[in-house]
C-alpha cells in the first residue's frame, strides 16, 4: 500500500525541489509521509539522493525498497536498481541514456526537452514531478498551486513551470498510469510539511529567542537559515560570528544583558566554543547551544548523519558545573523539548544543549500543527522589591539559584559576573571558604536539573521479552523496527531518551531486570549511551546494534542484527 | 551626580608603580564627567592584569575568558543599546588570544570603546613577549630575544576601517581621560591603545623610556586617512599621542533594523501571537 519513491542524481540537479513540491503537496492533500536527503559535501557533480515514503499512516522512517526511481543520471540507476521492487518504475530521460535491454521497468519521460519547450531546461525538475503525478495517480492541481505560490510575483515563470509540468504528466501517463495506488490519507486536518532545522528554528522564536550568533557549519546551519530570514518580523537579532568562540561569547553577552540567546554547531564547532561552555557555567549564564552532530573526529564525514557526540556534550568543558543535555527525537517532541531546554536555561541559569543531527536536521515529516498555548516562557528575572540590596549576582542560596537582575534595569544596582572564582558580589576571591561554597552552590542546581529530566518514552509491548535502547533521532527508525518485530511475533518494546543528563533512571532500573534481551541502538562505534547507562546506574545491556557509516539506520538493518543475536 | 570616587572600587591587586592605577583613575574621571551613572555603564574584559579593570570600577562588569572581551561586549549591545560598553583588556588579550575578534569588530564597527593598557609584554603570567613587543626583547621564553616584529594595533585598525584610532599614555592622565571621554562619545568602534609601563617585567619600556618619547603632534585633519597612517607607523625615539582618526561610518547597531525602537531586551514576549510562523509549512 505504501509508496516509496527516491530521487537521485549529481549534486545541483535539484533532487529538493523535486521531493518538496511532490512532498509538500501530498501533505496538503492529507497524506501522511518523510523525507529525508543523502548528499555529498559538494555543490556540483557527485551522488546524491533523496527518498520520500508516503503512508498508510504517517511513517517514522525511510526504507530500502523504491517503488519509483527518478534516475535524473545514470549512475542513480546502477546504484538503486537491485532496491527497485519488482513491479517498481524508473524514470529517465532517454535523451542522456537508455536502460539495459532486460530492463523493463522504464518509463522514458523526455525531462530536459520537455522543459525547455516549456521555457527552459532548468524546469526538467518540475517536468520529473508531473510524471510522477502521473504514475500515483494525483492530479496536478496541488502541484500547480504550489507553483503559482512559489513563482508569485515573477511574471511567466509560474506559467512555464505548469507547462513543463503537465508535460511531463502527459508523457509518463501514455505509459503508467496511476500504477501506483496511494495509500488511505492520515489525517483530514490541515499538517505541516516541515524538516529538524525549521522545527528547531521555530522553537527558538515561539521560546522568545531574540538573540543567534553562530558560525555556519553543516548540518546545524538551517537553523541560521530560518532565523536569519524571521529576523525582521520577529525581532531577533541573528550575528554570523567570525569563528565559533565568537560565537558563544556573543550569546554569553547578549544572555547576561538579559535577552534569551542561542548558539548553533556541530561538533568540530562545538570544540571550539567548549572554553565558553565553562564560562556560561562558571558565570551561570543561562545559554541554549544546539549540537547538530555528523561523523567525526576532525572535519570527518561533513553532510552525513552520526550520535558520536554524547560523551563529548556530556563532559566537555574543563572544571565541574551543572548542565543539562536534551536531543532532538521527532519533530513533534523537538519543538516542545528546545522550548524546554530555553526554560531550563533561565531557571538554573546554567547552559543546556540539546543534541541534533544531519538524519534529524535534513529530514521532512508531515506532522500536526504546533500548539504555541503550551510553550512557556519564563524568565525567572527579579524584580526590585525580590532583591537583597546592594545587589549581589551570586547570592548564597539553598537552591544554588540566585535572583538574577537585568543589568541596567535598577537605578543604583550592578551586575558583576566573573570567569575566575568569585565571591557574592562576583569579585576574584582566593579563599578556600569561599571557592568551596560557591562550588557547593553552583553543583546544588544539578541535583535540581535531575528532577526536571523526562524519564525516556516507551513504546511497544508492555511486558515485552526484547527491549531496545536509543537516544534521539533513532526513534523513528526505532518504532518502525518495534512494530516489524512485533508483527513477526517477538514481545518488543523501545525506550527512548529524550532527556539525557543528568540521566533519567527511574524507568530503567524498574524495566531492564525484568526483560530477558536488552540491546542499545546508536548511530556510534562505540556505545555511548550504553556506557553512559552503566557508569550511572551499573546496569548492562545485552548488545550494542551500532551504526557508524554516515548513514541513518534503516528499519531491516535493526531487525536482522537483532536476530543474528538472539540466534547467537 | 556621580564623583570620580563613586566609580572606585574594590582592592586592587595590582604591584607599586603599576601603569594601571593612572589608567584606572582616568576611566574613573572619564565617567564621572561624562554623567554615566554606574548602572548603565558595562565593563567587559578578559584575562589579564587590565582586565581586572571590572573589579576596580564600580559599573556592571563581565570579566570573561582570554581573549574574548570583544564578543560579549558586541552581545550586550544587541541586547541593549542603552549600555554604555567599555572593553577594558591588555595587549596580550586584545592583540594575541583575540586577535580574530579586533580584526572583525573593527569592521563590524559596534558602538564600544576599546580601551587597550599596552605594556608590551605579558604580566599576568609573568614576564614573556607580547604581540607589540618590541624585536629584540628577551624573556625567559625569548631566551634569545624577540625575532617577530611587533604588532602596530593603529595601522591594523586604520586599515580595517576603525573609525576612530588615539593613542595614549598612562602618564599623561588628563590626556588619557580626555581621549577617553571621546572614545566613549564616539559613535562606533573606538580604539585607545594606552601605553603603559609595568615595572614588574618590562624593563626596557619603563615609565622613563616612554616618558622621553612621547609627543603630541599637530594633527590638522582628524579625518585624514593617510595622515593617520603615517603618524601610526611612527615608533622608537619619537612616539605620538593624541587622537590619529577620528571619523564615524555607520555603526554596526545601525544596520540592524530590528534595533529601532525599544531595545531587545525591553520588548514583551508572548508566544501564542506568534503562532502563524508556522502556517508557512502548511
Amino acid at each position: 500500500m505504501e509508496v516509496n519513491i527516491l530521487v537521485g542524481g549529481a549534486a545541483g540537479q535539484g533532487m529538493d525541489t523535486v521531493m518538496n513540491l511532490l512532498g509538500k503537496a501530498l501533505v496538503r492533500e492529507g497524506y501522511g509521509l518523510i523525507y529525508n536527503k543523502d548528499y555529498m559535501s559538494r555543490v556540483r557533480g557527485g551522488h546524491n539522493f533523496s527518498r520520500l515514503r508516503i503512508g498508510p499512516g504517517t511513517p517514522w522512517s525511510n526504507v530500502e525498497t523504491t517503488d519509483i526511481l527518478v534516475a535524473l543520471n545514470e549512475e542513480t540507476f546502477n546504484l538503486h536498481r537491485s532496491c527497485l521492487s519488482p513491479s517498481g518504475r524508473v524514470i529517465f530521460d532517454p535523451e542522456h541514456f537508455e536502460l539495459p535491454e532486460d530492463e523493463d521497468r522504464g518509463v522514458p519521460v523526455e525531462l530536459r526537452a520537455l522543459a525547455k519547450e516549456a521555457g527552459g531546461a532548468i524546469m526538467a525538475n518540475t517536468v520529473a514531478v508531473g510524471a510522477l503525478l502521473a504514475l500515483i495517480g494525483l492530479n496536478i492541481k496541488g502541484v500547480k498551486k504550489l507553483l503559482d505560490e512559489t513563482f508569485a510575483g515573477k511574471e511567466g515563470v509560474a506559467e512555464q513551470n505548469v507547462k513543463a509540468l503537465t508535460a511531463g504528466f502527459k508523457a509518463a501517463e501514455s505509459y503508467c498510469s496511476a500504477c501506483f495506488n496511494l495509500p488511505p490519507k492520515a489525517e483530514n486536518k490541515k499538517r505541516l510539511f516541515i524538516d529538524g532545522n525549521q522545527v528547531l528554528g521555530m522553537a527558538a522564536l515561539a521560546s522568545g529567542c531574540r538573540f543567534l550568533s553562530a558560525y555556519p557549519m553543516t548540518p546545524s546551519t538551517g537553523i541560521m537559515n530560518y532565523l536569519a530570514a524571521k529576523s525582521a518580523n520577529y525581532q531577533v537579532a541573528v550575528e554570523q560570528a567570525e569563528d565559533e568562540i565568537a560565537a558563544i561569547n556573543m550569546a554569553l553577552g547578549a544572555s547576561f544583558a538579559g535577552v534569551r540567546a542561542l548558539t548553533c554547531t556541530s561538533g568540530g564547532g562545538f570544540s571550539l566554543m567548549v572554553e565558553g561552555l565553562s564560562l556560561a557555567g562558571m558565570t551561570e549564564t543561562p545559554l541554549v547551544i544546539i549540537v547538530a552532530m555528523r561523523p567525526g573526529p576532525a572535519t570527518g564525514l561533513p553532510t552525513r548523519t552520526e550520535q558520536g557526540d554524547l560523551g563529548f556534550v556530556i563532559h566537555a568543558g574543563h572544571g565541574e558545573f551543572p548542565r543539562a543535555v536534551l536531543s532532538a527525537t521527532s519533530h513533534e517532541d523537538a519543538f516542545y523539548r528546545l522550548n524546554k531546554a530555553f526554560e531550563l536555561a533561565d531557571h538554573y541559569q546554567t547552559p543546556v544543549l540539546f543534541l541534533s543531527d544531519q538524519n534529524f536536521a535534513d529530514t521532512h515529516r508531515a506532522v500536526d500543527p504546533f500548539d504555541f498555548s503550551r510553550v512557556s516562557y519564563n524568565r525567572h528575572i527579579a524584580g526590585d522589591e525580590e532583591i537583597e540590596k546592594p545587589y549581589n549576582r551570586y547570592r548564597l542560596t539553598g537552591s544554588g539559584i540566585s535572583p538574577r537582575i537585568i543589568p541596567g534595569s535598577l537605578e543604583g544596582e550592578i551586575v558583576l559576573v566573573d570567569s575566575d572564582e568569585h565571591d557574592e558580589k562576583g569579585n576574584i576571591i582566593e579563599d578556600a571558604k569561599t571557592r568551596r561554597l560557591m562550588v557547593e552552590k553552583r553543583m546544588r542546581k544539578l541535583n535540581l536539573l535531575t528532577e526536571e529530566m523526562d524519564e525516556p518514552d516507551l513504546y511497544g509491548d508492555p511486558h515485552p521479552e526484547l527491549l531496545l535502547i536509543g537516544w534521539g533521532s533513532t526513534y523513528g527508525v526505532l518504532r518502525e523496527t518495534v512494530d516489524a518485530l512485533t508483527t513477526l511475533g517477538r514481545k518488543t518494546a523501545m525506550l527512548q531518551f529524550t532527556d539525557i543528563w543528568p540521566l533519567p533512571q527511574k524507568r530503567l532500573r524498574n524495566l531492564l531486570p525484568q526483560v530477558g534481551q536488552v540491546f542499545c541502538v546508536e548511530n556510534n562505534s562505540t556505545g555511548q549511551l550504553a556506557a553512559l547507562i552503566y557508569s550511572e546506574t551499573g546496569l548492562k545491556v545485552d548488545g550494542n546494534i551500532l551504526k557508524y557509516d554516515g548513514r541513518p539506520f534503516l528499519p531491516h538493518e535493526i531487525v536482522k542484527e537483532v536476530d543474528e543475536y538472539v540466534q547467537g | 551626580m556621580f564623583k570620580a570616587k563613586d566609580y572606585m572600587s574594590g582592592e586592587t591587586a595590582w604591584c607599586p608603580g603599576c601603569g594601571n592605577f593612572q589608567i584606572r583613575e582616568a576611566l574613573a574621571e572619564a565617567l564621572s564627567e561624562l554623567e554615566l551613572p554606574p548602572h548603565l555603564v558595562l565593563i567587559c574584559s578578559g584575562i589579564g592584569q587590565a582586565a581586572k579593570m571590572p573589579h576596580y570600577i564600580r559599573a556592571n562588569g563581565f570579566n570573561g575568558l582570554h581573549g574574548r572581551a570583544l564578543p560579549p561586549a558586541v552581545g550586550a549591545r544587541i541586547a541593549n543599546k542603552k549600555l554604555k560598553v567599555i572593553v577594558e583588556s591588555g595587549d596580550g588579550d586584545s592583540y594575541g588570544e583575540g586577535g580574530n575578534h579586533f580584526i572583525h569588530n573593527v569592521r563590524r564597527n559596534p558602538d564600544i570603546a576599546h580601551f587597550i593598557h599596552n605594556n608590551q609584554v605579558y604580566g599576568l603570567t609573568k614576564g614573556q613577549a607580547s604581540p607589540t613587543s618590541d624585536q629584540g626583547m628577551k624573556t625567559g621564553v625569548q631566551v634569545s630575544g624577540v625575532t617577530v616584529p611587533a604588532l602596530n594595533p593603529l595601522a591594523i585598525a586604520l586599515v580595517l576601517g576603525a573609525g576612530f584610532v588615539a593613542r595614549c599614555f598612562s602618564g599623561e592622565k588628563e590626556h588619557l581621560k580626555e581621549t577617553m571621554k571621546e572614545a566613549i562619545n564616539f559613535p562606533g568602534y573606538a580604539l585607545v591603545d594606552i601605553l603603559q609601563p609595568c615595572v614588574s617585567f618590562n624593563k626596557i619600556n619603563t615609565h622613563g623610556w616612554y616618558k622621553k618619547r612621547v609627543y603630541f603632534p599637530e594633527i590638522k585633519d582628524s579625518g585624514d586617512w593617510s595622515a593617520a597612517i603615517d603618524i601610526s607607523r611612527q615608533w622608537g625615539d619619537k612616539i605620538p599621542l593624541g587622537i590619529f582618526y577620528k571619523k564615524p561610518r555607520p555603526t554596526f547597531e545601525s544596520s540592524l533594523a530590528i534595533l529601532d525602537g525599544k531595545p531587545l531586551v525591553s520588548r514583551p514576549f508572548n508566544p501564542v501571537e506568534i503562532a502563524a510562523v508556522q502556517d508557512e509549512y502548511l
